[in-house]
């Protein structure tokens, strides 16, 4: 089918029409007319290139009660995703050639984003022995990522190895950055607040010891790093730093960390307890200027979906994260857009063309048959470039109801806030795979 | 007053000098022939309680038994909650058999927070992991009132031991702050939260010098296990740096008195001759323990759901 998009705003800028025929941008410009072409009228709305998330957690293989690839992906298009890079820490951990082709062949099979496994550095993310990321890298999944996420890669010479060994393929070690000693326990950020609701704290240092050391091995190995969920000031500094020295760091943070602060946990309800923690006013404050001025590159979600039973539940004994997938543009939109801090172009830098570019999935796009590396994301929109594309309305207002999300979890921070800022349409490869607000599969 | 104890913070002064002028009361009940109130009769309190404190648990059985509430002791052994059964499962079950009160103790903080939210039953925190234990800050008051003879307004306590892990710190510097206290916390570094700006205490690291001037020097447990987490180096140093010994003792003036809310080691933060002393009010804080309990089971129980008092 094809597709004439009518006075879509691309980037937030011009108003044009766009055709999309056979998974690609055939024709751009004023007033276009295409007889078979199904017209969306499109006025209002921006377009931006199709979001590329660097992490997700689905769950499947492993905990299918509380996301699978399908639902993940459907909450994925939901948000305006076209491409999500699947975070390793499944059951069994993706740390096979088997597992990640698994995860691949589930993303192809529901179609509605592309679905990039990540493979994990260590054997059994253990931080023992590394993986085999080469065959993982030559596997049909075509890995890039690696990530030992939920755990950090602790051991200083496993760490150096793995920067080195992945240069072969051109890869990226993606840390979750995390000195393992100085949190044991760890339950919320160490401050004002932990020290009153009694909470063991996870300090902000715990976090920025490990980044200062990689950004340092980054620099000796002349290796690529991506720093994930950066979360406190000091790590904005330290990632500036290595940017400065021209080492090839970059960093992602998360919707939540830009918005939410620790004093959230006064209710002690565990749908705020995530890892890394919800850092200061000040931490937040840090966090959207270093976005803002590009030393933290991307936004990602951390889409950790959970259980009911294992939020509903003590704090301490509640398992880390929150959805994220269904919110993170809007909370851009809140924390960036409404701030003055990014304007729309700013927004497709950080969620689409450079999260696509660190993940490798920003080649020209494959035709055809399958097979070859996931490409065609973060690409401009602009005639003959692979239809990934998104349209966003920017004046709707929504309130979030966690038991309306696609997600199989409730575990949204977010539940009762009006947000701004709603995906519209999303399509993938000139399939529409939202249509109006609602998933088409 | 606030549906639920919660917090020592919740209290507001009038609140709190409310609970303990009614422990007094109640405390004249444990001296009659017939120790026994019919106040809550048909009322049903459950004490909840996942950590292991016989001492806790007896004195809120007695405070609601002595006031002819009935009581159910929902102990984590021998129950579905050492079967695993989740803190909400035993809240919704709970709440069918109808509970008035539920006394949580548990090991997790915030767990009595959470309870609230599952059931409609009034809700006393009997000691939440290291946040909380206001009825032990109450009786502690009390006792010092009674000690002291006269209002806390001015009092100087210091609190000293492991003050990072301890639901009593935090529960009385946030009560004897709204009585009028000044606190001092003394602790070494390690033992002392690193943020703690905003709470209404002096910090020390040196207790000989802290005892010049004290009313009330209430000393904490240390449990061996931090020695072993480097937070102090030797049960010796500690004792040396930290531990209330005769000396120190000596330090104090005369009429200050010593408090431990146990379970005391003798010669850890404690010396055995400080301990049985005249000044150590450790027995008088048991027994003072079932009549603040008495008295905050009666004015939660007895009050409608806007807070005020119907008995
Ligand atoms: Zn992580």
């Amino acid at each position: 089918m094809s597709w004439l998009i009518k006075n879509a705003s691309i980037l937030g800028g011009e108003q044009q029409d766009m055709l999309l025929r056979d998974g690609v941008i055939t024709e751009m410009g004023k007033d276009l007319q295409d007889g078979e072409a199904e017209i969306l009228e499109a006025a209002g709305l921006i377009a931006l290139p199709g979001l590329v998330d660097l992490h997700t957690h689905l769950r499947e293989p492993g905990r299918e009660d509380a996301e699978t690839v399908r639902s993940g992906s459907r909450a994925a298009a939901l948000g305006g995703y076209t491409a999500i890079c699947a975070m390793p820490n499944t059951n069994p951990i993706a740390d096979t050639a088997g597992v990640v082709e698994q995860v691949l062949r589930l993303g192809q099979e529901t179609g509605l984003v592309d679905v990039q496994p990540i493979g994990a550095v260590t054997i059994g993310q253990r931080g023992e022995h590394l993986a085999e990321l080469g065959t993982m890298a030559d596997s049909a999944a075509q890995v890039r990522i690696f990530s030992d996420d939920g755990h950090c890669v602790a051991d200083p010479v496993l760490m150096r190895r793995a920067l080195e060994y992945v240069r072969a393929f051109d890869g990226v070690v993606a840390q979750h950055a995390e000195e393992p000693r100085l949190t044991e326990g760890a339950q919320m950020n160490e401050g004002e607040v932990s020290s009153q609701l009694g909470l063991a704290g996870w300090p902000a240092v715990a976090e920025e010891a490990i980044i200062a050391r990689d950004v340092l091995l980054a620099g000796h190995t002349q290796s690529r790093l991506h720093v994930c969920h950066v979360s406190t000031a000091g790590s904005v500094e330290l990632i500036r730093w290595g940017k400065q020295k021209g080492w090839q760091v970059t960093a992602e943070v998360c919707p939540h960390h830009l918005l939410l602060t620790d004093e959230q946990a006064h209710s002690y309800d565990p749908v705020f307890k995530v890892n890394p923690p919800l850092r200061t006013a000040a931490d937040v404050q840090a966090l959207r200027e270093g976005l803002a001025d590009g030393t933290i590159d991307v936004v990602a979600t951390d889409h950790a979906p959970h259980a009911a039973q294992d939020k509903e539940c003590e704090w301490a004994q509640a398992r880390p994260g929150m959805l994220g997938l269904e919110t993170a543009l809007s909370i851009v939109v809140q924390t960036m857009i409404e701030t003055g801090l990014l304007d729309w172009a700013g927004v497709a830098e950080r969620m689409s063309i450079t999260p696509a570019r660190i993940g490798g999935l920003n080649g020209p796009q494959r035709r055809g048959a399958a097979g070859g590396p996931i490409a065609g994301h973060g690409r401009p929109l602009a005639l003959g470039e692979p239809a990934n594309l998104t349209l966003i309305d920017p004046a709707a207002r929504w309130t979030v109801e966690a038991a309306s999300l696609a997600s199989l979890s409730r575990n949204t921070p977010y539940q009762g806030f009006e947000l701004p800022a709603r995906v519209s349409a999303t399509f993938l490869r000139g399939n529409a795979t939202v249509l109006d607000g609602k998933v088409q599969l | 007053m606030n549906r639920h104890l919660l917090s020592a913070g919740d209290l507001s002064r009038e609140d709190a000098l409310k609970i303990l002028d009614t422990a007094e009361q109640m405390a004249t009940v444990g001296d009659r022939e017939v120790k026994k109130l019919p106040t809550l009769r048909g009322r049903t309190v459950v004490n909840l309680f996942y950590e292991d404190s016989t001492r806790t648990r007896t004195s809120f059985e007695v405070a609601a038994k002595r006031l002819s509430a009935d009581v159910i002791n929902f102990s984590a052994k021998g129950s579905s909650v050492s079967k695993g059964e989740s803190l909400k499962d035993t809240a919704l079950t709970l709440h069918a058999m109808g509970a008035d009160a539920v006394v949580i103790r548990h090991a997790a903080s915030g767990a009595p927070h959470r309870l609230t939210q599952w059931l409609d039953a009034v809700v006393v925190n009997a000691g939440d992991g290291t946040h909380e234990h206001p009825t032990q800050a109450l009786l502690d008051a009390f006792t010092m009132r009674q000690r002291l003879g006269r209002d806390l307004d001015g009092a100087k306590v210091a609190i000293v031991g492991d003050i990072l892990h301890s639901r009593v710190a935090r529960s009385n510097v946030q009560l004897l702050h709204t009585l009028g206290a000044h606190v001092t916390l003394v602790a070494p570094p390690t033992l002392l939260p690193r943020d703690m700006q905003t709470w209404p205490a002096q910090v020390s690291y040196d207790l000989d010098a802290a005892l010049g001037d004290v009313d009330v020097c209430m000393m904490l447990r240390v449990q061996a296990e931090r020695m072993t987490a480097s937070y102090f180096p030797t049960v010796r140093e500690y004792s040396r740096r930290y531990g209330l010994d005769g000396r120190r003792l000596a330090l104090m003036p005369k009429e200050a008195i010593v408090m431990h809310p146990g379970p005391m080691v003798r010669g850890m933060e404690i010396a055995g001759e400080v301990a049985d002393s005249s000044r150590a009010t450790i027995v008088e804080q048991v027994r003072n323990g079932v009549s603040v309990r008495m008295a905050v089971l009666y004015l939660l129980l007895t009050q409608d759901s806007t807070g005020q008092g119907t008995a």
